[in-house]
């Protein structure tokens, strides 16, 4: 029991991430029709750029404040230069263009910054809190509540806002979001900068637990894939619950089954998922116009 | 593309081959030269998947992980000679090609792409994983082929780079022959009549899945046969073949060329084969250029290569 409660923790830590990664996914593909397979590497930037900030003698709020911003920048920039350019173009294409500029990222990261891996302080300690007979790191308190945090912000973003609206207006329809008069290519640029400011935000908060390199974006974009697979693609809620389960998943896999096997467990999960209910969880389903 | 057509492309590849090496300055461009064909017989088998049926895969490096750990283990643990450890390989291959193809081929898009993403992956952990079997990361031993000493039996000698060169190019040659007699054939009509679209396809009697999976299993046979021959001619493997990366790049390599031609497909498996050995002088840019290569030619040229070169040649002609 009280190794099941632990498996669980670590499992919610992990998902809170999936859950952010998987929740970028989602504004981008609901925003533009693009899988961007560089979301991962916007939660490495934000780590990196704190962890680099930060030691040059930023005060930790204020470097991971830069960070998210640099981030989201780079988001847009993404956006104008390789997914504006490329409008039209058959998945594949696409596919190449986003899993190319994750590879630029990463070779940008590496020569601006190192190959190693870093960290920085953990928010409020690293004293473990006992609960129930299970430990909780502190910072992982501050990954599930930050997750949490942005999902309750962005469903009043999407709900109680004009500009939210019109996000989810175009998402729906783009044309006739157009109609309507929303200017749909700046929807598309707030949703790159929003999902890149989320993916570093996710970052920021999960670096002191798992460390940051400037290869651990690919695993966590598949992962966060995953999960936007599993809750249903373009459902916000959908990606939650993707993340958390996929996370508790993996930790209970390590945890009773195999921790080599770990990594397998998204993957069968997205094979399993797309055999017996390819919506997903929350997914609608779709039919094919002729 | 008509009869004319395939002879010409076949003729203008085995002349690429056969005048290639008039230009070597030393034995190593044999060794590139091997691997640019053993890349491009796996991107002519995604040629086929891709620009014939319209289909992706993010996962077709798995086929080519089975295929050269089939040379690895095969002559090792069931005794067979690694020529039949190749064979061996390419039906594993086709066969767990057709029986996940089945249930994910009726997934399109992203959701294809990610489905194939995730048994390629699975594939590479397995073989990272199963060290007591595979050796794990640090990869294994591969036995020789054994060809070559027949051939200097027979008093033909020839060193490991060219004997390499010479094979993997024959090999290369009857796979390009195949796909280009494929493309006229009833199935060939029917993958790219599925790729056009599908309802049409179907409603002219094409049996949509079943050609589908065609192309599936014949293109996974292909990266099968491939990463056989790499397994052989390196001697020795590691997971990295079935790796994600290793995915990537052979789609890459294909639209790169232009996904519809078989000789389009041999230009973007040189291209990319080349840019690393170019760049190992800037080896920290490698990855950086990479990216900006396959970022760019996507936005600029998003037939590929070849066709937009010849495009706009036709074009000036007219």
């Amino acid at each position: 029991m009280d190794a099941l409660l632990q498996f669980l923790f670590s499992g919610l830590t992990v998902g809170a991430v999936y859950a952010l990664v998987a929740l970028g996914f989602t504004i981008i593909y609901n925003a533009s029709d693009v899988v961007n397979f560089a979301q991962g590497e916007f939660v490495m930037l934000g780590g990196m750029i704190t962890v680099f900030t930060f030691e040059a003698g930023l005060p930790l709020p204020l470097a991971a404040l830069v960070a998210i911003l640099v981030t989201s920048a780079i988001g847009v920039a993404l956006n104008k230069l390789a997914i504006e350019p490329a409008r039209g173009a058959p998945v594949v294409s696409l596919i190449i263009i986003t899993i190319g500029a994750s590879i630029v990222i990463r070779g940008a990261t590496q020569l601006i910054f190192d190959k190693q891996l870093h960290r920085f302080p953990s928010f409020s300690g690293d004293d473990p809190i006992h609960v129930l007979g299970a430990t909780i790191l502190p910072q992982s308190l501050w990954v599930i509540g930050g997750a949490l945090a942005v999902f309750v912000g962005l469903w009043i973003f999407f709900t109680r806002t004009l500009t939210g609206k019109a996000v989810l207006a175009t998402a729906n329809n783009r044309v006739a979001a157009q109609l309507v008069g929303i200017n749909t290519g700046w929807v598309m640029t707030l949703s790159f900068g929003l999902s890149a400011a989320i993916g570093a935000f996710a970052g920021v908060l999960v670096t002191p637990i798992t460390l940051v390199g400037y290869d651990v974006g690919v695993a966590l974009a598949l992962k966060g894939f995953a999960a936007a697979m599993l809750g249903g693609m373009g459902n916000p809620k959908g990606a939650l619950v993707g993340g958390l389960l996929l996370g508790c998943f993996e930790a209970l896999t390590a945890g009773y089954l195999s921790s080599q096997y770990k990594e397998a467990v998204a993957f069968i999960v997205i094979l399993a998922v797309l055999f017996v209910m390819p919506q997903g969880l929350f997914g609608r389903k779709s039919t094919e116009r002729v | 593309m008509t009869g004319r057509n395939k002879w010409i492309s076949l003729g203008v590849l085995a002349l690429l081959i056969a005048l290639l090496p008039l230009f070597f300055p030393s034995g190593y461009y044999y060794r590139v030269g091997a691997l640019i064909f053993v890349n491009a017989l796996s991107v002519v088998g995604l040629v086929i998947l891709i620009g014939y049926a319209g289909q992706i895969s993010l996962g077709h490096a798995g086929f080519a992980g089975i295929g050269a750990y089939a040379c690895a283990l095969a002559p090792e643990h069931l005794g067979l000679h690694p020529a039949l450890a190749v064979v061996l390989g390419a039906v594993v291959s086709g066969v767990m090609a057709a029986l996940i193809g089945k249930p994910i081929l009726r997934l399109k898009g992203y959701y294809l792409g990610v489905a194939t993403l995730g048994f390629g992956i699975l594939v590479s952990m397995v073989l990272t994983n199963e060290r007591a079997l595979t050796g794990g990361p640090d990869g294994m031993n591969v036995a020789d082929l054994g060809l070559r000493d027949v051939l200097r039996d027979m008093g033909w000698k020839l060193s490991g780079g060219e004997f390499w060169y010479m094979l993997c190019g024959v090999v290369l040659l009857v796979g390009a022959w195949l796909a280009l007699n494929l493309f006229d054939s009833p199935s060939g009509r029917a993958m790219r009549a599925l790729h056009g679209s599908e309802v049409a396809a179907a409603t002219v009697g094409v049996d949509v899945p079943r050609q589908k999976l065609r192309a599936f299993v014949i293109s996974a046979v292909y990266a099968s046969v491939a990463g056989s021959l790499l397994a052989l001619q390196n001697g020795f493997i590691t997971p990295d073949v079935a790796g994600f990366m290793h995915s990537v790049e052979m789609v890459t390599m294909a639209v790169l060329g232009g996904v519809g031609s078989v000789l389009g497909a041999t230009f973007g498996a040189a291209i990319l084969t080349l840019l690393p050995q170019v760049l190992t002088v800037f080896a920290e840019y490698e990855q950086l250029v990479l990216g900006l290569v396959m970022v760019l030619v996507m936005i600029f040229l998003p037939q590929g290569l070849l066709p937009s070169i010849a495009r706009r040649l036709k074009g000036r002609d007219e």
